[in-house]
């Protein structure tokens, strides 16, 4: 099987290096565009383990929320702190997969070699990375021409080629078959266990049952909840969250 | 990325277009007549054979090729103004000048005439005819050797074809070709050097409707530029090539040119 | 006068008698309009790249300045070479006024600001679907600019096209700075112009003829690759 220690150093051994990106603690951030209030007044804690599902209706700001953690924008007032840092300061550390993924015009394997050559990794860990995700039978096919499954996994390849401590996904299964689904959560579950810090969105109730081990409920641009997984599918607190869960229409 | 490659075959390329300015060569700055009429393709190549010296020609109209001696762009002068020429040698820009062959000028115009000059000997009767008529004439315009002959035609008429100038008097601001081009498009009459005319491909209906008069002769003179205002001109080839052509064989190659079996230039260079 | 027919047929026998005068302007411009596309691309392409990511004051003035520089006429730059050239000029000791060098310089200075202009739209709009993901992976700006143009290089092959064909077409600056001198700086359009000046119209138009063949098959080259790519989403 997988060799874990062919993908990444290990965070515990780097932690003794860097000081440690987690705890996440944001205040009070607040995100508006032009003259509508898009996030409004959110305050979060994200601990050192596990993976954080952030669930909501569209338009509730999830991805933004995303983009905010990372530090790929700026929030109007708050603060974001990664164990003190400010986003900015960690982005390196940390990585994102974009919903709809962004392949250069390259081949597969091509793709892997820029993020390990930008970054200054391992060139030789290639083959084990696209091992990692089903593909190193594509490895010299355009990137372009990859299913939607294929381009998200050579995609969710690239962000673990950088070796983050935090990895971001945005919707990474969004309209993708339930073989594509499968392959994809048990990428993020091997990441996991190997202690990275995974924070997920996504609109697949079942997907947030099998993922999570808290999770964010977001509604008009607030945290309507926030709780441990096993209190909040048995019965979420807030109604948006529990009509939500049940299936209803949330607005 | 290959742009190693590009660089250095970019830099290749460089150095060989240097490389190439580098060899025993000489530029002579020329009026356009004798090089778009095939004389230099006939003489160069018998000065070549013997002297071994590359002569590269830049045929552009008298006033410019003045204006480019006069910026050390060339080792030899050789066009047809003399005045403008003895100035040049006068403000020491050439070393001497001397008489080379001559010509003349003629005026072409449309087989039909309508300003009825065909015929006529005496040029300024017939320009006065065409501007009287208001038949239109087409001016080189550009300070050439033939621009500044047509021009000191007219100061002994009393016409001023300037101030009909988009009239009947056009001036094209171009050479000798793209001025018959011009004034054959538009049915103009025309003063061009007869070595020019002849070798025109374009002639259409145009036919020499005045010749013959003294004042349309035309001398071109040839002049090394002077190594004392330009250090970088090679007056030693610049001399040899001078030499050459008022030499007896290069009078004799210049007088044995023809086209459409009529000599086009006829050598006149002193002898010593 | 001349007609289009005897001119095409002129310029079939003049291709198949193989003329080596021909041969010689035909390889002098291309190497000279290839040499400059070349060089034009090495100062153009960064430049364009460099103000497509870039947000800086006076980026607006750039832009028009970029743009205006595309109708740069190719006489005026013709005259600023020769005047740098020139012997009397500041740069007259090279020695390199009337030959292959200066045109191609002449050539250079006339389509960088159409290969930066023309590079800077194409990256710009490549960087907008790129950008996120770029400073995601906190990209150093060299190497943003270098995966730009990698990633954008079958559309850059068509800015490179453009401005070849804008050197390989211009006589204004060429004739200025080469001179027309016969088997060292003449190339097809000044040859056509010669033969023009000289009323040779079937002749220039037959070279014409021959020029825009060159074109098409430059063109046509660069489309099959362009197509190459296309089929495996590269472009």
């Amino acid at each position: 099987m997988f060799d874990a220690s062919m993908m990444r150093t290990a965070p515990e051994s780097r932690a003794t290096q860097v000081s440690p990106i987690l705890p996440l603690t944001m205040r009070d951030v607040v995100l508006r565009f032009g003259g509508a209030t898009v996030l409004d007044g959110v305050s979060l804690d994200l601990g050192s383990r596990g993976c954080t599902v952030i669930m909501g209706p569209n338009g509730a700001g999830k991805s933004l929320l995303l983009k905010l953690m990372h530090g790929l924008i700026a929030p109007g007032s708050g603060d974001i702190l990664w164990g003190g840092a400010r986003p900015s300061e960690v982005m390196s550390r940390q990585a994102l997969v974009f919903q709809k993924p962004v392949l250069l015009r390259r081949s597969v394997a091509a793709n892997i070699d820029f993020v390990l050559k930008a970054r200054r990794k391992d060139r030789s860990r290639r083959t084990a990375l696209l091992e990692h995700v089903g593909l190193l039978h594509k490895a010299d096919q355009p990137a372009r021409l990859l299913s939607g499954g294929e381009a998200q996994r050579l995609a969710l390849a690239r962000a673990l080629a950088t070796d983050p401590e935090v990895l971001f996904l945005d919707e990474p299964t969004a309209s993708l078959d339930p073989a594509s689904v499968l392959a994809i959560e048990r990428i993020m579950s091997d990441a996991r266990q190997r202690g990275v810090r995974v924070v997920l969105v996504t609109h697949d109730v079942g997907q947030a049952r099998r993922m999570a081990d808290d999770v964010v409920f977001l509604h008009r641009g607030r945290i309507a909840e926030h709780s441990p997984a096993s209190d909040f599918f048995p019965e979420p607190r807030c109604a948006a969250a529990r009509d939500y869960v049940n299936g209803r229409i949330v607005v | 990325m290959s742009s190693n490659r590009f660089a250095a075959t970019a830099i290749a390329m460089i150095l060989a277009g240097a490389a190439s300015a580098q060899d025993t060569s000489i530029i002579v700055q020329s009026t356009t007549s004798t090089a778009n009429s095939g004389l230099y393709d006939y003489l160069l190549p018998l000065f070549q054979a013997e002297t071994g010296i590359q002569v590269n020609v830049v045929a552009v109209g008298t006033g410019q090729a003045i204006k480019n001696a006069e910026n050390c762009d060339g080792d030899v002068l050789l066009v047809h103004a003399k005045a403008s020429e003895e100035k040049f040698v006068a403000d020491g820009f050439g070393t001497e000048r001397i008489d080379l062959m001559y010509n003349d000028f003629v005026v072409v115009g449309p087989a039909s005439d309508p300003a009825g000059v065909v015929g006529m000997t005496d040029v300024q009767a017939a320009l006065t005819q065409i501007a009287e008529q208001g038949v239109m004439f087409a001016s080189r315009g550009d300070d050439s050797g033939t621009h500044k002959k047509e021009l000191s035609l007219w100061a002994s008429t009393d016409v001023d074809p300037t101030a009909s100038s988009g009239g009947w008097y056009r001036e094209t601001g171009s050479g000798m070709g793209a001025t018959l081009n011009a004034g054959i498009g538009m049915g103009a009459y025309v003063l061009t050097d007869r070595a020019t005319w002849i070798s025109f491909g374009n002639k259409q209906d145009y036919q020499i409707s005045v010749q013959g008069d003294d004042d349309l002769f035309n001398q071109y003179g040839v002049i090394p530029v002077s190594p004392e205002k330009c250090p970088n001109v090679n007056i030693d080839a610049a001399q040899t090539l001078a030499d050459w052509l008022v030499s007896a064989e290069g009078q004799e190659a210049i007088a044995a040119y023809t086209v459409a079996d009529q000599q086009l230039f006829f050598p006149n260079a002193p002898t010593n | 006068m001349q007609s289009i027919g005897d001119a095409l047929g002129l310029a079939v026998a003049l291709v198949l008698s193989g003329d080596p005068d021909l041969l010689e302007i035909v390889l002098l411009s291309l190497q000279v309009s290839l040499t400059a596309t070349v060089l034009a691309c090495m100062i153009g392409l960064p430049i364009g790249a460099l103000v497509a990511i870039g947000r800086f004051r006076g980026r607006n003035a750039v832009l028009i300045l970029m743009n205006a520089l595309m109708g740069l006429p190719p006489v005026v730059v013709g005259l600023l070479v020769y005047l740098h050239l020139s012997r009397s000029g500041p740069l007259g000791f090279l020695g390199l006024l009337y030959t292959p060098t200066a045109m191609i310089i002449a050539q250079t200075i006339l389509i960088a600001p159409i290969i930066a202009a023309l590079s800077r739209q194409v990256l710009e709009d490549l960087h907008t679907e790129y950008a996120d993901q770029f400073r995601s992976f906190c990209l150093t700006r060299l190497q943003t600019v270098q995966a730009l143009l990698w990633d954008a290089r079958y559309s850059l092959l068509t800015v490179g096209l453009a401005g070849f064909g804008r050197a390989v077409a211009e006589v204004g600056a060429v004739i200025i700075v080469g001179g027309n001198i016969d088997h060292l700086t003449r190339v097809m359009t000044t040859a056509i112009a010669l033969e023009t000046s000289k009323g040779e119209l079937g002749l220039a138009l037959a070279l014409g003829m021959i020029l825009l063949a060159i074109a098409l098959g430059v063109n046509a080259a660069v489309q099959s690759v362009r197509m190459t790519a296309a089929r495996q989403a590269y472009v």
